[in-house]
């Protein structure tokens, strides 16, 4: 057993931890991270990456499949799931490879095993049960993720009831799948299996998909997805899971309690996200959890002197960005108030302008408020959209599906929210992010120049139209 | 070791000030006595000067800066041979001892130099496009508003959270029929919110009261004119009179020289005669201290190069702090009588008017005197009106005739 001290430790290897990290070395702190598993976290290995690996495969299947809209031929259309899959895995080793580098790079000690908050300042280190290095630590950040929610009715065993994780690596190609949950994760899943084949339901317990999102978007999402064969159930859920054989027969009950009873080969769980709350001392400390989450403040500060959160271990939005940007802003806090005259400017993350993706067909970004939640909130808005089939780019891609929408408030001109459904709109997205961070209005969007031809005019058009300005609808 | 460079307080009151420009840059060579900063405080602004030699490493305040608190850390100064290394090493901000209050030294009246800082509208104010569009429609000056975004940038939570000060009264109360006249609104230098702070306390806490009386200033004209034609090396002005006047009279007529301290009466047992000169943007008022010790020529000299320092901006805290008794001289203004507000904490102030040949009835006779009104604002807290008029026969007497300035 080694003994090891450092000025800052970060529990956990994810997106938040890692960043979180290479931020505390930049400032000259001696830093260690503590992963159980593999760096990078889910996001890398089990989320983020590997997914949209998966469904770069199925987004190429589709385009085979439609060759011939594009005076293309291909013939015998095929996939080989174990290599898609393999291709997937490759390049989830390929980056943990480069985190790894880069913390040795950043001269970042990493210990592998399982950390637990024995007392401020010090935590315990154990490898498969055993006790291998005492860990001191002026400053902790816990970042130990989360994970799959389950339900005791709607419980994962790898085999036939997958959860994310599980349905990166099938060990099957569902003829029929159910998933349980209509966010991001169980829509991408639902869209990756319904490209290669699979006979999809996607069971929804409110009343539209993607919920999160801005109801319109939603509803174009739903019709596209119905288009494509997604079978969706909105309003119901899922009561129970009867294990077959190598079959689940689920009980799904519709809001008039109406059940019926469905044979499917497979079923992920995709019903939320709770945090990685378990053995890492917070009880005993007396960290405050509440629902599954580390209760922090808006600098991930836990009450507890040197102990901080951040990532998905503090709440939603479960996404990595955020995760990434906390790392930067606790470890930032931390030197500014050690006196660090260097860190200017800074500021809580603003929770209101973290944009979101999804990586489905068609894929939906967002940032900001829906139109609902701005009207809820008492805006009076103007909204604009413009629709794919109005943009040059979008056609010649063949890609004449989407919308664009833009939320402004009507009196101060302020971009309340921007949504987005469509071909590569999760690239773009990041456009209107911009434009909220540097609190820009309708005024200085429109004198923006945007290239042409590109998917990018329509956000200039969707803008203009919120003025009743568009040019090409 | 990097040597740390705080907030200076340049008042033993200043808790506060805005750090009105940089004179250097960082990179520049600085030694003992080089010109750092100008400071600008609620009364004055002030050149602020090394007393190290060095490279300033670092400066940690940016220009404009508001309400920097008095021992925060506002710039780094690098040794020789150190390099950015050194500012590492730099600690937390930390206060610098703050002078501690002098009892025996009463807070300073309206005074101030000219400040180069009255942001005009036109300057340029970085802040975001939304945080401008309502600050209009709220109808905020964005140059009132302080940032809080990356380089001070003003953004919308700044302009959400802004507190108007009271705001400036516009001609809109003359209704036009195309509404508002058009206008343009400056933001107020910390000399004229001093101004305006300091007289609207006094108009509204200290009761005024006016007394008036004439003046023949034959006698005084005439030994002017006799003291001037001696020699080439003074030039004696009526003021100069005045003030020496104004000091014996306090002498004279104690119970006049005295300030109301709440619950006791500071009486001053010298005679500092605070003498109000106009700048640009507002006045100030220099102290000639101890003026019923000083002869005419010397007092005339201590006005003469205090008001140039006035009018340069040069004042010094120690030229403007204190002052027991005001003069204020419209004269030569061509005002023939008015009244003054009383400097806080001060019990009076002398609002002299022009000198003009009149017609005066002695006895039955009329005759022709150059006559001067003048006029005393006494704070009725601590002179009443007999100390008052006692003080104001005792500088009428004086001036009439000279000769006992003498004595």
């Amino acid at each position: 057993m080694t003994k090891q001290k450092f000025d800052i430790v970060v529990l956990g290897g994810g997106p938040g931890g890692y960043v979180a990290a290479i931020r505390a070395a930049q400032l000259g702190y001696k830093t260690a991270v503590i992963e159980r598993e593999n760096l990078g976290g889910i996001c890398l290995n089990w989320g983020c990456i590997p997914t949209k690996a998966l469904l770069r495969s199925a987004e190429v299947f589709h385009n085979m499949k439609h060759a011939a809209d594009y005076g293309l031929v291909a013939k015998d259309l095929g996939f080989d799931l174990d290599k898609v899959v393999k291709r997937s895995r490759g390049i989830a080793a390929q980056l943990s490879g480069g985190i790894a580098h880069l913390m040795k790079k950043n001269k970042i000690t990493v210990i592998e095993g399982e950390g637990k908050l024995v007392k401020p300042g010090l935590l315990h280190v154990t490898k498969d049960g055993k006790k291998i290095a005492d860990v001191a630590a002026t400053d902790i950040i816990l970042a130990t993720g989360a994970r799959a929610r389950e339900l005791p009715h709607l419980k994962a065993d790898g085999n036939l009831i997958w959860t994310y994780r599980h349905a990166l690596v099938p060990n099957v190609m569902p003829k029929k799948l159910l998933v349980i949950g209509s966010g991001a994760i169980g829509i991408e899943f639902a869209s990756f299996y319904n490209e290669l084949g699979a006979e999809v339901t996607v069971v929804e317990m409110l009343d539209r998909v993607l919920p999160v999102e801005d109801e319109e978007i939603s509803a174009f999402a739903l019709k596209s997805f119905k288009a494509q064969g997604l079978n969706i159930l909105t309003s119901a859920s899922v009561t129970k899971l009867d294990k077959k054989k190598d079959t689940v027969v689920y009980t799904v009950e519709d809001k008039k309690g109406k059940a019926q009873q469905i044979e499917v080969d497979r079923v992920i769980v995709a019903i939320g996200i709770t945090g990685n709350v378990e053995n890492i001392g917070l009880e005993e400390n007396s960290i405050k959890i509440d629902r599954g989450h580390i209760i922090a403040d808006e600098w991930g500060h836990t009450g507890v002197k040197g102990v901080h959160a951040i990532g998905d271990l503090t709440g939603p939005p479960w996404l990595a960005h955020k995760a990434s940007h906390e790392g930067v802003i606790v470890i930032e806090k931390i030197a500014r108030d050690k006196g660090n005259k260097e860190i200017k400017d800074l500021h809580p993350i603003d929770k209101g302008n973290i944009p979101g993706c999804t990586y489905c067909r068609p894929q939906v970004a967002s940032v900001g408020m829906t139109e609902q939640a701005a009207k809820d909130k008492g805006h009076k808005v103007r909204v604009g959209r413009f629709p794919f089939i109005g943009n040059g780019k979008a056609i010649a891609l063949g890609e004449a599906e989407g919308l664009v929408k833009t939320v402004f408030d009507a009196k101060t001109g302020e971009l309340l929210g921007a949504h987005m459904v469509g071909a590569e709109v999760t690239e773009m997205i990041q456009g209107y992010t911009v434009a909220r961070t540097l609190e820009t209005t309708e005024a200085e969007l429109m004198h923006t120049v945007f290239p042409h031809p590109t998917l990018s005019e329509m956000m200039h058009e969707a803008v203009l139209d919120a003025y009743g300005k568009a040019i090409h609808f | 070791m990097a040597i740390e460079i705080f907030m200076p307080a340049l008042s033993p009151t200043m808790e506060s000030g805005t750090l009105a420009k940089w004179l250097v840059k960082e990179g520049d060579v600085v030694e003992s006595g080089t010109m750092l900063a100008e400071i600008e405080t609620d009364k004055a602004t002030m050149e602020y000067e090394s007393i190290d030699d060095g490279v300033i490493g670092k400066i940690m305040i940016a220009d404009g800066t508001e309400e920097v608190a008095v021992g925060t850390l506002i710039a780094v100064l690098l040794e020789e041979g150190e390099d950015d290394s050194a500012l590492d090493t730099v600690s937390s901000s930390k206060a610098a001892p703050v002078a501690v209050k002098e009892e025996t030294i009463p807070a300073p009246v309206v005074t101030a130099a000219p400040v180069s800082t009255i942001a005009p509208t036109g300057d340029r104010v970085f802040s975001s496009p939304l945080a401008r569009r309502i600050a209009a429609q709220k109808d905020i000056n964005i140059a009132d508003v302080s940032g809080s975004g990356p380089r001070g940038r003003v953004i919308k939570r700044d302009v959400d959270s802004f507190a108007p000060v009271a705001k400036p009264t516009a001609p809109a109360a003359v209704a036009s029929p195309d509404g508002d006249a058009p206008y343009e609104e400056i933001k107020l230098s910390n000399i004229r919110k001093t101004i305006a702070k300091r007289l609207t306390e006094s108009k509204q806490t200290v009761p005024h009261f006016y007394l008036g009386v004439d003046i023949e200033l034959d006698n005084l004209l005439a030994a002017r004119a006799e003291l001037n034609s001696m020699s080439d090396e003074y030039k004696i002005s009526v003021n100069d009179f005045i003030i020496r006047a104004c000091a014996l009279a306090l002498k004279k007529i104690p119970n006049a020289n005295v300030q109301f301290g709440g619950d006791v009466m500071r009486h001053y047992s010298r005679s500092d005669i605070s003498v109000a000169v106009a700048i640009p943007g507002g006045l100030v008022t220099p102290v000639i201290r101890g003026a019923e010790q000083k002869g005419l020529r010397q007092i005339s000299e201590e006005t003469k190069e205090l008001a140039k320092k006035a009018r340069d901006g040069k004042l010094m805290p120690e030229d403007y702090a204190g002052g027991t008794f005001s003069i204020s001289n419209l004269g030569m203004m061509g005002i023939k009588q008015f009244q003054a507000v009383i400097n806080p904490p001060q019990a009076a102030i002398l609002a002299v008017g022009s000198g003009e040949k009149r017609p005066v009835i002695t006895g039955d006779e009329i005759r022709i005197a150059t006559v001067m009104s003048v006029n005393l604002a006494c704070d009725h807290r601590a002179i009443d009106g007999a100390v008052g008029a006692n003080l104001l026969g005792a500088i009428k007497t004086y001036l009439e005739h000279p000769s006992t300035m003498l004595l």
